[in-house]
C-alpha cells in the first residue's frame, strides 16, 4: 500500500516540480519539420527563450515531409519543410498557408574514406552513384576527376533519407535538373523511389550512418558534416569550376535565385562562378490567419526577431542569411499575418 | 462464484441492521463488469480505428496490397510485401537462434539445475525480459553492429559466400543483425512459456521412464519433451508473436530499405518499421492510409499468431499456464 | 556383454554432452543481458552527473545539457497511464475473479491476451486517431492514453490471479455476516490481496516506462519543461532513441546515460516488486 501511494506522490511531486520549474504563465508553441535548419533553429530557440520568457517554441525535427503533413493537419502551430509545398497540398489546407523563407545551407555529399581526402565529383558521377552504376571507390569516373588521390578498392555504400525529407527534395531536384535518367526513373521529391542505398531517419540518421560506415555515401545538411567532422565532396558547378559547399557558395548561388511572390523557388544548380549547385532554401510554414490570437501574436513577434536578429547568427552555423532585397519582401509578407 | 448468498439478520432483537445495499452491489457489480468487458470493446477499438484508417488503401489497392512489391510515395503506389517479407525473415531468424536455445534452457532449468543454480538464472533472465527495446536497438547500434561488420559478416562471407544468403555488400545494418537482437529479446519469453510447459507434465511419466533405467537425458527425451511437444511448439509460436511486433530496435538495426533480397546480409524493412519511420509525415492522404493498412495487416498477423500460441499452449499445460506477466 | 556395456557408455556419454550443452544454452541465455549491461554503465555511468539529470537539452551541436525534462516527462507518462489503466485493469480483474462465469472467464482472458500481443506501435495508431486527431496536437494525454490501454489488459490478468489466491473462507464469513458483496469485494478480498495488486500494477508500469513506438507520434517530445498536459512532453526512451541516431557524439554519451538511467528506474521496480512478494512465494520446485 505504502509503495503504491510513494510512488505516486513521487510521480506527482516530480510533475509539480517540472511544472513549477518554469513560470506557468508560460505559453508553449509547438512545429515540426526539416532537419535540415534544425542547428539554426534550435540556436534560434533557444536564444529567444531569453528574449521574450513568456514563450517557448518547441520544435521536432521529424523532416519536410512531417512539417507538411502536421502543419495540414494542424496538429502543430508551425511547420517547416525545405522542399516547397506542392499546389495539391496546398489547396489541403484550411487556410492560406504561406512559406517564410528563413535561411539557405547547403547539401553536402559527404562519404566515410580512411584519411582526410578531399574529393571532387560532378553531377552524372554522383547520379551514376545514386543509380548503383559506379559501385566502387575506385572507379574510374571517380579517379579520374581527382588525380594523385588514392582510393580503395571498397564498395561504395549509398545512403539516403527514409522520411520524408526537404534534404532529399533539394538534392535530387539537382539530380533531376541534370540527369534525364534520374529525372524518370526516380524523380524528385521529399520521397523518391531510391534504387539503391540504405535508409537513414533525418540528416541526424543519415550522418549517423555514414559515419558508422565505412565506404559510405550520402546526402546532408553542410553543417551536420562540418558538427561531425565528415568529409564532403567538391561539386562542379554550371560554370564547371569545382565548389566547396560554405557561407560564400551558397550566398552566390542564393543571389542568382529568381523569387516568385509566393516565395516557392529553387536555387540548385544556380548560374555562377562561384555558386555551389546543390544548395536549397528553407521554409517555416505558417497561416496567414491566425486561429488563435495570443499564439499568433507571439509567432510573428518571433518571425520578426528571426528575420532580422535571427539572420546575424546563420552564418556562424554556415547558414546563408537571407539577401537584404528577399527578406524586405519576406518581412513585409509576415505583416500580412492576422491574428 | 455464489451468487446470492443474502442473509438477513437481526429481526428479532431492538438492533436493526439495515438489509445488504442491493443498490450498492448492483452499482459495483456493474461497474466491474463494464470494466471487465473492456478487453472486448478494446479489440474492436483498434479493429475498428484501422480498418477505418486503411479502407481507402484497402479500396484503392485491393489485394494487390499484399503482393505488391513497390513502395513509391511519390508516384502513390504503395505495396506491402517488401514489409511482409522483411517482418517473416527477420523473425525467423531470430526463431532459429533462440528456440533451441531456450527450449534448451528451460530443460536445464527443469531438469538439471539444483535450486540454487536455478534461482540466480530464472532471475537473470527475468531482468533480461524488462529491458527496453530502445536500449537494445542503442547496443545494438554501438556494439552489435561494428562487431558484426568487421568480425562476423566477413567471416560468414569467406565461409559461406557461395550462398546467395551472404553474398552481398557489408553493411552492418541488415536482416541479420535484426534477427540476432529480436533473437534476444525473445529468448525470455519462451525460456519461461517452455519452463511452464516442462513443469507442468506429470512426474509420472519422468518416474516411469527412469524405471526403465534411462539416464537423465534419455528421460527428458522420452518422458518430458515428446509429452510437452504441442505445448513447447505454443511457447515458439508466443515468441514468434512478440518478433513479429518488435519495433525500436528493429528499426535502429535493419538499414531501412523496402526492397527483397535473397541475402541475409541485405537492408531489409518490415510492418512496424515502416510504421514507426513515416507514420508521421505521411503528406497524402493515400499514404496515410496505406500505412494504416500496414499497420491492420501487423495487428491481424499478430491477433492470429498469438491466438494460435495460446490454443497451443492451453492443450499441454492447461488454462494456467498462460501466466499473466510473461 | 561387450556391446551391452560399450552400449551404456554410450548412452552416459550422451547424457554427460546434452547436460552440458544445455548448461552452455543457459549461459549463452544470460550472456546478453551481462553484454548489454556492461556498455550501459562502461558508456552511460561516466556521463550521469549532477547537469544530466537536472538541466534540459542544449541546442543541437553544442556539448551538454541534460535529460531532466524527459525523466520527469516519463513519470508523468507513467501517472497519466496508471489513470486509465488501474481503475480499469483492477476492477476487471475483480469482476473476472468475483463475478464472471466459466464462460465469460475464457473469453475475457483470451481477450486480454490477444491484446497483451498487439505490438505497441498500434497502440500509438490508436491513441493518435482518438486523441491527437480531435484535440488537434500531440499531447501527454495523447501518451498517457495509448501507454494506459496496454497496461489495462496487464492488470487485469494479474489482478485477478491474487483476488482467485485469497481464501474462500474469507468471503463466505463476510457474506454470512449479512456485508453486501461490494464492500466485501472492496474492503475484505481486495484489501487482503492489495500487495498483489500493487505488484501487479508495478510490473505493468515497469514494462511500459520503457516503450518507445507508442509515444512516437502521441507524446511527441519537448526540448523543454511540459507545463500542460494538453502540450507534447519529452519522454526517456524517445530521447533516446532521438540521440542514439544522431551523428553527435555528445548526444551519444547522453543515449547511454538516459537508457542507463531508464534501466534502473525498471530494475528498482523490479526490485521493489521483488520485496513485496518475499516470503510468499517460495523458490518453485522444479
Amino acid at each position: 500500500m505504502d509503495l503504491a501511494k510513494k510512488l505516486g506522490n513521487l510521480a506527482v511531486t516530480a510533475m509539480m516540480l517540472g511544472l513549477a520549474g518554469k513560470a506557468s504563465a508560460q505559453m508553449l508553441i509547438n512545429g515540426a519539420g526539416a532537419t535540415f535548419p534544425y542547428p539554426i533553429y534550435s540556436k534560434w530557440f533557444d536564444e529567444y527563450a531569453k528574449v521574450d520568457d513568456s514563450v517557448r517554441f518547441n520544435y521536432q525535427s521529424i523532416g519536410s515531409g512531417g512539417g507538411q503533413k502536421q502543419i495540414l493537419a494542424r496538429t502543430v502551430d508551425f511547420g517547416a519543410s525545405d522542399g516547397p509545398m506542392s499546389d495539391e497540398n496546398l489547396a489541403k489546407a484550411s487556410g492560406k498557408l504561406l512559406h517564410i523563407p528563413t535561411v539557405a545551407g547547403a547539401v553536402a555529399v559527404t562519404y566515410n574514406l580512411p584519411g582526410d581526402r578531399k574529393l571532387k565529383l560532378d553531377g552524372l558521377t554522383i547520379v551514376d552513384i545514386f543509380r548503383g552504376k559506379i559501385t566502387k571507390w575506385n572507379d574510374a569516373r571517380i579517379a579520374g576527376q581527382n588525380p594523385g588521390v588514392e582510393l580503395p578498392d571498397i564498395d561504395i555504400v549509398v545512403v539516403h533519407r527514409s522520411d520524408g525529407s526537404g534534404t532529399t527534395y533539394i538534392f535530387t531536384d539537382y539530380l533531376s535538373a541534370i540527369s534525364r535518367p534520374w529525372q524518370e526513373e526516380s524523380g524528385k521529391g521529399t520521397a523518391v523511389s531510391w534504387p539503391v542505398g540504405l535508409g537513414g531517419k533525418g540528416n541526424e540518421g543519415v550522418a549517423g550512418q555514414v559515419k558508422q560506415t565505412p565506404g559510405a555515401i550520402g546526402y546532408v545538411e553542410l553543417i551536420y558534416a562540418l558538427q561531425n567532422k565528415l568529409s564532403f565532396a567538391d561539386i562542379k558547378n554550371t560554370e564547371g569550376k569545382y565548389i566547396s559547399p560554405s557561407l560564400d557558395s551558397i550566398t552566390a548561388a542564393i543571389a542568382a535565385a529568381k523569387v516568385p511572390d509566393d516565395f516557392r523557388f529553387s536555387m540548385v544548380n544556380a548560374s555562377g562562378d562561384d555558386a555551389y549547385p546543390i544548395a536549397g532554401t528553407t521554409w517555416l510554414l505558417v497561416y496567414q490567419t491566425q486561429k488563435d490570437p495570443t499564439k499568433g501574436k507571439k509567432i510573428v513577434e518571433f518571425l520578426n526577431w528571426a528575420l532580422t536578429k535571427g539572420e546575424e547568427m546563420a552564418p556562424s552555423l554556415d547558414y546563408a542569411p537571407l539577401p537584404k532585397s528577399l527578406r524586405e519582401r519576406v518581412l513585409a509578407q509576415v505583416k500580412e499575418i492576422t491574428f | 462464484m455464489a451468487e446470492t448468498l443474502t442473509t438477513t439478520l437481526g429481526v428479532t432483537d431492538d438492533a436493526q441492521l439495515a438489509p445488504p445495499s442491493k443498490v450498492g452491489d448492483r452499482l459495483f457489480k456493474s461497474l466491474a463488469m463494464v470494466m471487465g468487458l473492456s478487453v472486448g470493446v478494446l479489440i474492436v477499438l483498434v479493429g475498428f480505428t484501422l480498418w477505418r484508417g486503411a479502407s481507402m488503401s484497402v479500396h484503392h489497392f485491393g489485394l494487390g496490397f499484399l503482393t505488391g512489391s513497390k513502395w513509391d510515395p511519390v508516384q502513390e503506389v504503395f505495396g506491402a510485401l517488401p514489409f511482409i517479407y522483411g517482418t517473416l525473415v527477420s523473425s525467423l531468424i531470430a526463431l532459429v537462434i533462440a528456440v533451441p536455445l531456450s527450449i534448451a534452457t528451460a530443460v536445464f532449468l527443469t531438469e538439471l539445475a539444483p535450486p540454487r543454480v536455478r534461482q540466480p538464472i530464472v532471475s537473470v533472465i527475468e531482468m533480461l525480459s524488462a529491458v527496453p527495446s530502445v536500449i537494445f536497438g542503442l547496443w545494438g547500434i554501438f556494439v552489435l553492429i561494428p562487431w558484426l561488420r568487421m568480425h562476423l559478416f566477413p567471416w560468414l562471407q569467406k565461409l559461406f559466400g557461395f550462398l546467395p544468403l551472404f553474398q552481398g555488400p557489408n553493411y552492418g545494418v541488415s536482416m541479420l543483425a535484426a534477427g540476432i537482437v529480436i533473437a534476444i529479446m525473445i529468448l525470455p519469453i519462451i525460456t519461461s512459456i517452455s519452463r511452464e510447459i516442462l513443469r507442468s507434465v506429470p512426474d509420472l511419466q519422468r518416474e516411469a521412464a527412469y524405471g526403465l533405467g534411462a539416464t537423465r537425458w534419455e528421460v527428458t527425451r522420452i518422458a518430458v519433451l515428446s509429452y510437452a511437444k504441442r505445448g513447447l511448439f505454443g511457447a515458439v509460436v508466443l515468441g514468434l508473436g512478440r518478433a513479429l511486433g518488435e519495433t525500436m530496435a528493429v528499426t535502429m538495426l535493419i538499414g531501412n530499405r523496402p526492397e527483397i533480397s535473397a541475402s541475409l546480409l541485405a537492408p531489409g524493412y518490415t510492418l512496424a518499421s515502416v510504421i514507426a519511420n513515416e507514420f508521421s509525415e505521411a503528406t497524402t492522404d493515400l499514404y496515410l492510409s496505406a500505412l494504416f493498412e500496414i499497420a491492420l495487416v501487423l495487428f491481424g498477423v499478430t491477433i492470429l499468431t498469438n491466438i494460435l500460441a495460446q490454443l497451443l499452449i492451453a492443450s499441454t499445460a492447461g488454462p494456467k499456464a498462460s501466466r499473466a506477466i510473461q | 556383454m561387450n556391446t551391452s556395456s560399450r552400449y551404456h557408455a554410450w548412452r552416459k556419454i550422451k547424457n554427460l554432452t546434452m547436460s552440458g550443452v544445455s548448461f552452455a544454452c543457459a549461459i549463452v541465455v544470460i550472456a546478453p543481458l551481462g553484454l548489454v549491461l556492461f556498455y550501459l554503465i562502461a558508456a552511460g555511468a561516466g556521463a550521469i552527473d549532477w547537469h544530466f539529470l537536472t538541466q534540459l537539452p542544449k541546442p543541437v551541436g553544442e556539448t551538454g545539457g541534460g535529460m531532466a525534462n524527459a525523466i520527469v516527462g516519463t513519470l508523468a507518462l507513467l501517472g497519466l497511464a496508471s489513470l486509465i489503466g488501474v481503475p480499469v485493469g483492477v476492477l476487471g480483474g475483480v469482476y473476472l475473479s468475483e463475478y464472471s462465469g466459466e464462460r465469460m472467464n475464457w473469453w475475457i482472458r483470451f481477450g486480454a491476451d490477444v491484446l497483451n500481443g498487439v505490438p505497441s506501435i498500434v497502440w500509438g495508431i490508436v491513441a493518435y486517431t482518438l486523441v491527437v486527431v480531435p484535440l488537434k496536437g500531440f499531447s501527454a494525454y495523447a501518451g498517457g492514453a495509448a501507454l494506459g490501454f496496454m497496461m489495462i489488459p496487464l492488470i487485469i490478468r494479474t489482478t485477478e490471479e491474487v483476488l482467485l489466491l485469497v481464501p474462500n473462507g474469507y468471503r463466505e464469513a463476510a457474506l454470512a455476516l449479512g456485508i453486501p458483496r461490494w464492500r466485501i469485494n472492496l474492503q475484505i478480498v481486495m484489501k487482503t490481496a492489495l500487495r498483489g495488486i500493487v505488484t501487479g500494477v508495478l510490473l505493468a508500469g515497469a514494462r511500459i516506462a520503457g516503450e518507445t513506438a507508442p509515444l512516437l507520434f502521441t507524446a511527441f517530445g519537448n526540448r523543454f519543461w511540459t507545463h500542460h498536459l494538453k502540450d507534447p512532453i519529452a519522454a526517456l526512451p524517445l530521447q533516446i532513441f532521438t540521440y542514439a541516431i544522431s551523428p553527435y557524439d555528445d548526444w551519444h554519451r547522453q543515449a547511454w546515460a538516459g537508457a542507463l538511467v531508464l534501466i534502473l528506474m525498471i530494475f528498482l521496480i523490479n526490485i521493489g516488486v521483488r520485496a513485496l512478494t518475499r516470503g510468499r512465494f517460495s523458490g518453485a520446485t522444479r
